[in-house]
């Protein structure tokens, strides 16, 4: 898989810690590699609503990224419930049924960003970048944050 | 049944194995069923609900299937591995959502079901209104089956037809 330039928390230059929520197990193992080369880590993993909204409670990770079409609660109402006890909280929709009515929907609600499924990790990549704004650092090969 | 309703699913097929599998594809054979489905390894069916309903089959003969999970896990996966069936499942899922955004785009709307394991070798006889069109991708991992059975949900769009009149 391809690398990228480390993206890190531009406060203390720790990795950006994800919280990934996917009723499948290949698609979360597949964003965990993908979110590992771009310096990442993995901080926790929920395969339903519910959980990730413990799960957030419990982590409070940097970014989520999340499903929509999960059992038990669906991604979008999940993010809406992170959103409204957590207004900071960074939630990235990953889902192959990307059409208008969901973006708008998962946007209204309080995500942050839209990723269509099959997922490129170089958009990803500038998804992430862009989602943690001045709070993300991409490191150079010298090691000074940009 | 229409080439309309179809050719989105080939399309999002295309473009989900050439990017997953990393390498071209090919459409093959395409041939209409007209007995029972026949199971020829892993298969997760996807069924849709609303404007047009039916159901995907993504079938991946062993040892394909075994190959393509290998790949997108990144290592040897032993035969037994569950993960081969999520793989098939997140490959069904993400040809039918992307195929979905087509048409929804065209204005029809649906519900997409999660996928379920086809266990039984032979599936039931479409119904006369329901033929299903078997599409074979040839890639470098073996060849992907994809079954397609559709049809218009003829009184949901008799009911968009009065709200749009």
């Amino acid at each position: 898989m391809e690398k990228f330039a480390p993206v890190t928390r531009s406060e203390d230059g720790q990795p950006v810690r994800y919280l990934i929520v996917d009723d499948s197990v290949f698609a979360r193992k597949n964003l965990a590699r993908m979110v590992e080369t771009f310096g990442g880590q993995v901080i926790g993993e929920a395969g339903d609503g519910i959980s990730a909204i413990s799960e957030y409670e419990r982590l409070t990770p940097d970014i989520v990224l999340m499903d929509i079409t999960m059992p038990q609660m669906e991604g979008i109402e999940a993010a809406e419930k992170i959103v409204q006890a957590h207004p900071e909280a960074r939630v990235v929709m990953v889902s192959s049924v990307g059409y208008q009515e969901n973006i708008v929907a998962a946007l209204q609600r309080g995500a942050r960003h839209f990723v269509q499924k099959p997922v490129k990790p170089e958009v990803l990549y500038e998804v992430i970048k862009y989602v943690l704004g001045e709070d993300g650092a991409v490191t150079t090969a010298a090691g000074a944050g940009v | 049944m229409k080439m309309d309703l179809i050719q989105p699913f080939i399309n999002a097929a295309d473009a989900v194995l050439s990017q997953g599998l990393s390498g071209t594809t090919k459409v093959g054979n395409l041939s209409m069923e007209e007995d029972g489905y026949r199971r020829k390894g892993v298969a997760g069916m996807v069924a849709l609900t609303g404007d047009i309903e039916g159901r995907i089959i993504l079938d991946l003969e062993p040892q394909t299937a075994l190959r393509v999970a290998s790949h997108y896990a990144g290592a040897e996966l032993p035969e037994s591995d569950g993960l081969i069936k999520e793989t098939i499942f997140e490959l069904a899922n993400q040809v039918v959502g992307n195929a979905v955004c087509t048409l929804n785009d065209q204005g029809f709307h649906f519900r997409v079901h999660p996928p379920v394991l086809l266990a039984s070798e032979e599936g039931d006889k479409t119904s006369e209104d329901v033929e299903a069109l078997m599409i074979c991708f040839e890639t470098s991992m073996g060849n992907v089956y994809m079954n397609v059975a559709l049809r218009h949900n003829k009184r949901r769009m008799s009911d968009h037809a009065k709200v749009g009149a």
